[in-house]
């Protein structure tokens, strides 16, 4: 008997553990300060960009520091906003971890390949796009897999990364097709190496700076989509998004983003640079 | 919370059963092998100790993640084409295996030598006596350490969502990035390891009372 | 080879010592707060104070029944609603800390149990207060008898740190992925080098345990 109630005494707390923890998920995030008035006051914005994406966010291993178009885009947006002595901070994110860190405050905003979904737009705020890519896919030179249409096949693996919207995408383009969700492009990448896959799918930019890493590797299929790129920022700051749009618009009028297109995809096989200058 | 448990059963389920599966399989094959590289350890064979104890202290200090991402990376690039889910159970059975195999060798050891004379002096051979005699009572004083061992491969095949094993963590990334409610995707996920971990530790508790 | 004699340039071994710093700084910051909260548990799991000690209990089994990833989910993505933004090396340390203070909680108090009941009325008979006692005598002991299996959960942290790479903590999987992400060329030799550079770590000190232990036996 009195094991009996001890056990139901488990559950009860359970349940009231349980109904805390959900409770504490549904508050409203922390941050509803004004990010702008913050990040004037230290002269400070802070991005999350991706570190293992070539030519969008890449982690030099020489100096600890990322480099890519996206950095470059974040760096020039903060100078414009904050001033010549404005300082853009890098915080590494990935495609599963960058919503929680923008909602939770951790980040102001998102630099990080990020496609504007309808989805996304329920939970998070874009800015005008800034760059339009398309997905695509990566396979062996020499792949029987030409399109998306070869992979609408049973039994066939794609790989992807968790949280892409390139994963949700390729359920509907090849649904018959297995979908691996790897953490970030470095292990996807590392999987289709090992066979693991086919295919990798993701957006043409991310591909070709893969297959530029990658020799043996070519990207394949056209581009069966539009993912126009946005930088994410919380919901209810109204000012910053403004003053984001304001400065892109600026850097796309003084050259400046043309600059920083033609120094990362100037020089990328199979990518049109002139086509994508603003 | 519901929405997610409604909205995500089915990928619940399979996470929870591709789970069980990997800990079940991980838990048979570290248990036979783990037995084997603790007799390798206390056979009078001092070749054999060294195999037995190089495996152990390599399999114990080398993090469980870095074993299954490498069965999964390196293994089908120079031998053999495996995928995520048998990578990863591959690794977790290695891993557990040199935690099973100190267990075991602690059991063996701890059975009076006395037993294994008196079997020898009866006629049993070696391997008889280890296998009638030695072995039966040192699982007895495993048991419960055994039984923890079984929680922490539950546990730790959570590894598995690092190489696209489908099993309830990858479910859980997969669950999180979709639904957009990082916390309570990751809050349900974490009720279906309790469901298995829970009960199980319980009993292990009253067992080992019992045993006591 | 060229692979290797590449893989192994000086640029890349500087980038994994870095990751291996950051493993380490969480490491021993983890292992000192999880002992001492660990302590702080496994008596209060002993001492049987009414509610508390069940409540602390309860708590405790939670969270040894949770995978580790899950607890640094939880951290690093749930402190922030609770009004409480964690860095990525503290949000790590944090998890580190509450799962293995769970565990040596557990490992802790079944040290105490095993303490001969004996010194703890022999302690009271001399007037020693039950609090003292406890302190004084009863729970060296227990850490003592306990050292082996305490050092192993240590070793366990350390080798788990590595988990944290799924939050992007700078650690030595980390910082090896980064490099073979880059060049895949260099796979196996990331591979070898970090399963080396966590082999020493953690042979040592199971080493040195194995030495502590036999010098208080």
């Amino acid at each position: 008997m009195k094991k009996t109630y001890r056990f139901l005494g488990v559950i009860g707390l359970l349940g009231l553990l349980i109904v805390g923890l959900s409770a504490c998920g549904s508050r409203k995030a922390l941050s509803q300060q004004d990010v702008l008035t913050n990040d004037k006051a230290s002269k400070t914005i802070t991005w999350g960009v991706k570190a293992d994406t070539k030519l969008f966010g890449l982690m030099d291993v020489k100096d600890n520091t990322i480099k890519g178009f996206d950095a470059d885009i974040a760096t020039a947006i903060t100078k414009k906003i904050l001033g010549k002595d404005g300082k853009a901070k890098f915080v590494q994110v990935t495609s599963q971890t960058r919503i929680p860190l923008l909602k939770n405050g951790n980040i102001d905003a998102i630099i990080a390949t990020m496609t504007i979904t309808p989805e996304r737009e329920k939970q998070v705020d874009f800015s005008n796009s800034y760059f339009d890519a398309g997905q695509s896919l990566l396979v062996k030179k020499g792949s029987s897999i030409k399109s998306v249409k070869d992979l609408n096949k049973a039994g066939t693996k794609v790989i992807g990364v968790t949280g892409a919207n390139s994963v949700a995408n390729i359920k509907k383009y090849a649904p018959k097709a297995q979908v691996l969700e790897l953490s970030d492009y470095a292990q996807a990448m590392t999987a289709l190496k090992s066979g693991q896959g086919v295919a990798l799918t993701t957006d043409n930019g991310i591909l070709y700076g893969m297959a530029s890493q990658n020799p043996g590797y070519q990207v394949v299929g056209g581009a069966f989509t539009k993912e126009p790129y946005g930088i994410a920022i919380n919901k209810g700051q109204g000012p910053f998004k403004k003053e984001v749009n304001r400065a892109l618009k600026e850097i796309e009028a003084d050259g400046t983003y043309n600059r920083i297109l033609k120094k990362w995809f100037g020089n990328v096989a199979g990518f049109n640079y002139k086509e994508a200058s603003r | 919370m519901l929405y997610i448990l409604t909205h995500y059963w089915s990928e619940l389920i399979q996470g929870l059963g591709y789970t069980l599966l990997s800990s079940i399989i991980a838990l048979i094959f570290s248990t036979i092998i783990g037995t084997m590289f603790a007799i390798f350890e206390v056979l009078p064979n001092r070749a054999m100790q060294i195999i037995g104890r190089v495996y152990i202290e390599i399999f114990r200090n080398i993090p469980l993640l870095v074993i299954a991402m490498f069965f999964y990376v390196i293994i089908p690039m120079y031998v053999a084409k495996i995928d995520g889910f048998t990578a990863g159970t591959i690794g977790l059975t290695i891993y557990t295996s040199s935690f099973i195999a100190e267990t075991v060798r602690a059991g063996i050891l701890a059975v009076d030598d006395g037993q294994m004379e008196g079997a020898r002096a009866n006629g049993m051979s070696y391997w008889q006596a280890m296998r009638f005699i030695v072995l039966p009572q040192a699982f007895k004083i495993v048991i419960p350490p055994l039984g923890n061992q079984f929680i922490n491969l539950v546990k730790n095949s959570s590894v598995l969502a690092f190489v696209a094993g489908f099993d309830l963590m990858y479910q859980g990334n997969s669950i999180a990035s979709l639904s957009l409610d990082t916390i309570n995707s990751y809050v349900v996920v974490g009720l279906f390891y309790l469901v298995i971990t829970l009960p199980l530790s319980y009993y292990m508790r009253h067992l080992e009372k019992r045993l006591a | 080879m060229q692979n290797f004699i590449e893989a192994y340039s000086w640029v890349n071994l500087r980038f994994l010592l870095e990751g291996l710093w950051v493993t380490v700084e969480v490491s021993i910051i983890s292992i000192i707060a999880s002992f001492v909260i660990g302590s702080i548990l496994g008596v209060l799991r002993y001492v049987k104070i009414k509610y508390l000690s069940a409540v602390v209990g309860f708590i405790v089994d939670i969270i040894r029944n949770l995978p580790l990833i899950l607890i640094i989910f939880f951290t690093y993505f749930g402190l922030p609603h609770l009004g409480f933004k964690p860095g990525i090396i503290f949000a790590a340390v944090l998890a580190m800390t509450i799962f293995e203070s769970a565990m040596l909680a557990e490992i802790i108090r079944s040290g105490i149990l095993a303490v001969d009941y004996g010194q703890m009325e022999g302690a009271r008979a001399n007037g020693m207060s039950y609090v003292q006692a406890l302190w004084h005598i009863v729970f060296p002991q227990a850490i003592k008898k306990t050292i082996p299996t305490i050092v192993s959960q240590f070793i366990s942290l350390i080798k788990d740190t590595s988990l944290a790479t799924i939050i992007v903590l700078p650690e030595l999987l980390n910082h090896a992925q980064i490099i073979y992400g880059q060049n895949s060329a260099y796979i196996l030799p990331m591979f070898l080098m970090i399963a080396l550079m966590y082999f020493i770590i953690c042979y040592a000190l199971s080493v040195l345990s194995r030495i502590l232990d036999k010098k208080l036996a």
